[in-house]
C-alpha cells in the first residue's frame, strides 16, 4: 500500500505552520525571509500532492511557476534587505520604520 | 512495509526536524544550512509523488541557486552575530506558537473532511505522463500554459533589473570646483560615504 496523500498534506501543513511561526518569531529580515521560503515550499508540496491525487499535471505546472516566482522574489527581496542594511546598518525589521529611501 | 513508506517515514520527520532547527537556531548561517537540508527532503517528497522533474528543479533552484544567494547575502551583511532575543510585543512568542498549532489543527480537520486520512493516490499516473514526466510537463507547459510561461520571462528580467537598481551603490559625479573646494580633505572617506550622510561621516574638515 502506498503512502496516503493526506500524510503529505499534513507534512505540508506542519511545514507551513513552522514557516509562519518563524516569520512571527524572528526579527532579522533574513530569518523572516527564510520562513517565507519554507512556507512557499510547503504550498508547493501541497500542489504536487494534489496533482498526484487527481492524476493531473496542472498542479506540478503551478508548483513550477511558483518556484520561478519565488526565485524572482528572493532576488528582489534580498536586494531590498541589502539596500536597507546599507541605509540603517541593521537587518532588524523593527529598525526599518521609515518609508523614506 | 513498501519502500516508499519507509522513505516517507525517514524523510518526513527529518523535514520537520530541520524546519524546527531553522526556526530555533540563533546563527543565521546554521539556519540557512538547516533550510538546505529541508529543501532536499521536500525534493525527496516530490520523488515519492511521481514528480521527478520537480525533484530536479527543486534541488537546482532552491537548494542550489536560492540558498547560495541567501548564504551570499548573509556573508555580505555579516549578520552571524545572531538574532536579538526578547520580545518587542507582549506575548508575541506565545501567540505565534498558538497560531501555528491552530493552523495545523485547522488544516488537519480540512484534510480529514476533504481527502480522508486513508485515501491513497490512485494508480495510473503513468497514463497521465505519456513519454515520461518531463516530456508530459513540457507538453502541458508549452501548450496550455504558454502565455503564463512567457510572462514569467518578463518577470525574471524585471526582477534582475530591479535587483541591480536596488543593490547599486549610487556614485555621484564630482565637479572640478568641488575638488578644489575640498582640497586637503579625506576624499576617500567622502567618496565611500552614502549620499545624504551627515558631514561627520564624510570626514569633512573644511
Amino acid at each position: 500500500m502506498r503512502t496516503p496523500i493526506a500524510y503529505f498534506l499534513l507534512l505540508s501543513a506542519i511545514l507551513f505552520a513552522l514557516g509562519s511561526a518563524s516569520v512571527l518569531l524572528r526579527r532579522n529580515a533574513l530569518r523572516i525571509f527564510m520562513g517565507v521560503e519554507l512556507q512557499l515550499n510547503a504550498v508547493n508540496l501541497t500542489l504536487v500532492a494534489f496533482s498526484r491525487m487527481h492524476l493531473e499535471l496542472d498542479g506540478q505546472i503551478l508548483a513550477f511557476f511558483s518556484m520561478v516566482v519565488a526565485a524572482a522574489e528572493v532576488v528582489v527581496g534580498l536586494a531590498i534587505i541589502v539596500a536597507v542594511f546599507r541605509r540603517t546598518g541593521t537587518a532588524d525589521v523593527d529598525r526599518a520604520d521609515v518609508l523614506r529611501g | 512495509m513498501p519502500l516508499d513508506n519507509v522513505v516517507f517515514w525517514v524523510f518526513a520527520p527529518l523535514s520537520i526536524a530541520t524546519a524546527i532547527g531553522m526556526m530555533v537556531v540563533r546563527n543565521a548561517v546554521h539556519a540557512a544550512l538547516f533550510l538546505v537540508v529541508n529543501f532536499f527532503t521536500i525534493a525527496v517528497m516530490y520523488l515519492l509523488l511521481d514528480a521527478p522533474f520537480l525533484f530536479a528543479v527543486q534541488i537546482v533552484v532552491y537548494a542550489g541557486a536560492i540558498m547560495v544567494l541567501f548564504l551570499f547575502v548573509i556573508m555580505l551583511l555579516g549578520v552571524d552575530r545572531g538574532d536579538p532575543l526578547g520580545e518587542r510585543l507582549f506575548g508575541q512568542r506565545t501567540t505565534a506558537v498558538i497560531l501555528a498549532v491552530a493552523i495545523v489543527a485547522e488544516v488537519a480537520t480540512a484534510i480529514r473532511a476533504g481527502v480522508g486520512f486513508a485515501t491513497t493516490a490512485p494508480e495510473g499516473f503513468e497514463a497521465a505522463n505519456p513519454g515520461g514526466n518531463p516530456s508530459a510537463l513540457a507538453d502541458v507547459l508549452f501548450r496550455d500554459y504558454f502565455f503564463p510561461f512567457e510572462v514569467t520571462s518578463i518577470l525574471l528580467i524585471v526582477a534582475a533589473v530591479a535587483a541591480m537598481v536596488l543593490a547599486l551603490r549610487r556614485s555621484r559625479s564630482v565637479t572640478q570646483r568641488e575638488i578644489e573646494e575640498h582640497e586637503g580633505d579625506d576624499l576617500e572617506a567622502y567618496a565611500m560615504a552614502p549620499p545624504g550622510a551627515p558631514e561627520s561621516m564624510r570626514g569633512g574638515t573644511r
